[in-house]
């Protein structure tokens, strides 16, 4: 309960001391410094002159960006008595429940070294490093013996972690709430129903267009042309605007397909600056030199998941380049300094490696590859993405887009508006949630089609949150509601859910929201 | 705001009572309400800047002084500071339950100056918890402020302050920088104004004399 007025001093000084010293603030001095030739620049009014300048050559934009980029990924400035750990997840069982997961992950992952007699990093051989290098892009015709590997985890794994999550101090010897006992989430996190939710996705309203519906070819040409147009050519004033906070609102209704990539890049401002290149080139280089007992994870996951679907098979290429760079990323562990949750890590020999990647996890890069074809482009969207979205989604946190509010979420909505469903389902011995958390896990990648999964996916960056995944979760078993009433089996549940690839995602969402009665 | 080296008031705090309902001891449920009473030091009231907590699974809290005005002679009053503040958004979920806070004197609605106890109200009427209070409560004393700090003062106070390091007789850093940005802004000139004049050697009848060299 601080006063508002200091709450912002130390907000406006925090950012200040993370962008000072940044490649961004070394631009703009130089910039700064070369208008002083400019003739309309003078000595008297120089700080405005100077001002002025920046503002219409586009840098005070940048600057601009820059700034709501660090108000998205930074957290709230508190008193002094809250300790670092306590901003990245304030509730202490919570804390405690991470830290254990990741140190059961790591485990298994130093047991499977042992096991297999594989060093969890060693050097290339100079031979080797040649020949990656000139393989560089078609590591997907490589064809290594991944038989003796097995994923570190796989997101039921990680479930039953959730499942089994208790509050000490929570009090469950008593029936004080039937409902806690319907579900599989036994934690009290603060999740919205329907009443708040059709609030805050307001844009997502019956009477409001979106995109992806209502520049379908099935409404008359005439109103088609003129409200596609519109939104065509407010999203190309956006992007010239080169404006993050635009882009983002903008984003809520769907980008147009042309468009997309640039918006997202503008959302997360994720530029492709020289030094971002430079990055990437390190961490390739990182690559080539040593092999980790990780990568060998990324290749069969790779093999296993994104190579075997219909869509994404033709990325394989791409995934390598972008996975192998991730798991050595150690900019990636900076982040997380400050910001909740840290992902299972580790130190290997001398080499930190920032994420084990579990089975399925390639799945959060495939669909990025269809926007954008430059390695080193789709490598810093997609950082960007893991450190803001998905890597909440295999956390132990209580962050409202964490995966437990999500599954927590999904079991609320059904419960309160499909109960029918819901016992029916109890009834035939089956969780609604064991069926819908692979959906979530993935942010529903791989199971829908790509072209629906971007427009799902342009809400989550237009809302800053993963809720609406949990919101489709639910939004899809009502669509389904009449078929999963027949069923009497957990294999003929799973049937009914197992297609989704025809579904579009934001007419269930829409009436799910907006037309469920109350 | 409380510069960081102000140190907390040293107090004893009391076991926090909870009130139960009913007669006997074993007839008694949780009435969801807890008192924590924190003595001052005997004889040293103080006036109170801020308060702060780390919160642990109470919903409301009301704060209560007792203060007895040094002029006068009449005995000690007990008056309301702040009345159920919400540290929960909702009692039943976890939202707000472990978290730390802090009550300005700014944010109560009296005067917090010669407090001699401060009395805790805790309610937490959410079934869902087998307990609850607050812990780590520290009060600070109010100092009297700077009368010439402005808030300009502030946000400077708040950013960082290079610090200089200890220059051993070596020239400042700050005239040595302005001193190669003139340097650099004579080489920019004379970058743009090059001219395709040769420059003449600076020798006299075909020798080089250090001592004829002139800078112009």
């Amino acid at each position: 309960m601080m006063d508002e007025g200091i709450e912002l001093s130390l907000t406006i000084a925090q950012i200040i001391q993370r962008l000072r010293g940044s490649h961004l603030h070394s631009q703009i001095e130089r910039q700064a410094k070369e208008c002083l030739h400019q003739p309309d620049v003078k000595l008297e009014s120089l700080k405005e002159d100077v001002r002025s300048f920046l503002k219409t050559s586009g840098w005070e934009r940048k600057l601009q960006n820059a700034v709501y980029r660090e108000l998205h990924i930074q957290l709230p400035p508190r008193h002094p008595p809250a300790p670092p750990e306590h901003l990245k997840e304030p509730l202490a069982y919570m804390r405690k429940a991470q830290a254990s997961w990741e140190k059961r992950v790591l485990k298994s992952l130093n047991s499977m070294s042992t096991e297999l007699g594989v060093p969890l990093a060693h050097m290339r051989p100079a031979a080797e490093q040649k020949e990656l290098t000139n393989k560089w892009n078609e590591m997907g015709t490589d064809e290594p013996d991944l038989s003796r590997f097995r994923p570190v985890y796989a997101p039921k794994d990680f479930l039953e972690v959730l499942i089994g999550l208790r509050n000490p101090n929570h009090d469950s010897s008593e029936d004080i709430s039937a409902r806690s006992h319907w579900g599989l989430i036994q934690v009290p996190l603060n999740v919205r129903d329907i009443p708040h939710l059709r609030e805050a996705y307001s844009e997502l309203n019956l009477t409001s267009g979106q995109m992806g519906i209502d520049d379908h070819a099935l409404i008359h040409p005439a109103v088609l042309c003129t409200h596609s147009l519109f939104c065509l050519h407010l999203s190309c004033v956006v992007v010239m605007e080169e404006d993050s906070a635009a882009a983002q609102q903008y984003s809520r209704q769907g980008c147009p397909t042309g468009l997309r990539a640039d918006l997202w890049a503008l959302i997360l401002n994720a530029t492709n600056q020289p030094q971002d290149v430079m990055h990437y080139e390190q961490l390739k280089a990182g690559v080539i030199q040593h092999n980790l007992l990780v990568d060998n994870l990324i290749y069969k996951d790779v093999k296993l998941t994104a190579s075997n679907d219909d869509y994404y098979f033709v990325f394989e290429d791409f995934l390598y380049q972008v996975l192998l760079c991730f798991s050595r990323d150690t900019a990636v562990l900076e982040h997380f300094k400050y910001n909740s949750a840290t992902p299972p890590k580790s130190y290997i020999q001398g080499e930190i490696i920032s994420v084990i990647p579990f089975h399925g996890f390639s799945m959060y890069v495939a669909p990025l590859c269809f926007l954008y074809n430059e390695p080193s482009k789709l490598y810093n969207v997609f950082r960007e993405m893991y450190i803001r979205y998905f890597f909440r989604l295999h956390s132990i946190s209580s962050h409202p887009s964490g995966i437990l509010s999500l599954c927590l979420q999904f079991e609320r909505l059904l419960q309160t508006h499909l109960p029918q469903l819901f016992y029916h389902l109890r009834q035939i011995g089956v969780q609604p949630l064991r069926l819908a958390f692979k959906w979530m896990v993935r942010a529903f990648s791989g199971y829908l089609s790509t072209d629906q999964l971007l427009l799902l996916w342009d809400r989550i960056l237009g809302y800053d949150s993963l809720e609406v995944v949990a919101v489709l979760a639910a939004a899809v078993f009502a669509f389904r509601a009449e078929n999963l009433m027949e069923v009497t089996s957990l294999a003929s549940a799973e049937a009914v859910l197992a297609d989704l690839s025809t579904l579009k995602v934001m007419p269930l969402i829409q009436v799910f929201l907006f037309a469920t009665a109350m | 705001m409380t510069p960081d080296d102000t140190k907390p008031v040293n107090f004893t705090v009391k076991a926090p009572v909870y009130l139960q309902i009913g007669d006997t001891k074993a007839d008694t449920a949780h009435s969801g309400v807890c008192v924590v009473d924190v003595n001052l030091p005997f004889g040293k009231p103080v006036n109170i800047e801020e308060v702060t907590f780390k919160n642990y699974y109470t919903a409301y809290v009301t704060v209560r002084l007792l203060r007895r005005n040094p002029e006068q002679e009449a005995p000690a009053k007990w008056c309301t500071a702040l009345r159920d503040l919400p540290l929960m958004d909702n009692p039943h979920t976890e939202r707000g339950s472990q978290d730390y806070y802090t009550i300005h004197r700014t944010q109560m609605q009296v005067e917090p100056d010669h407090v001699v106890c401060v009395r805790l109200i805790l309610r937490q009427p959410s079934l869902a918890w087998l307990t609850f209070s607050l812990e780590d409560i520290k009060i600070f004393p109010h100092t009297e402020p700077d009368p010439e700090k402005e808030v300009s003062d502030w946000l400077s106070d708040l950013t960082l302050i290079d610090q200089h390091p200890d220059l051993e007789g070596l020239p400042d850093p700050q005239t040595v920088s302005s001193s190669i940005q003139q340097m650099w802004a004579l080489t920019e000139v004379m970058q743009t104004n090059q001219t395709t004049a040769s420059i003449g050697r600076f020798d006299v009848d075909g020798c080089y004399d250090i001592s004829l060299l002139s800078l112009t």
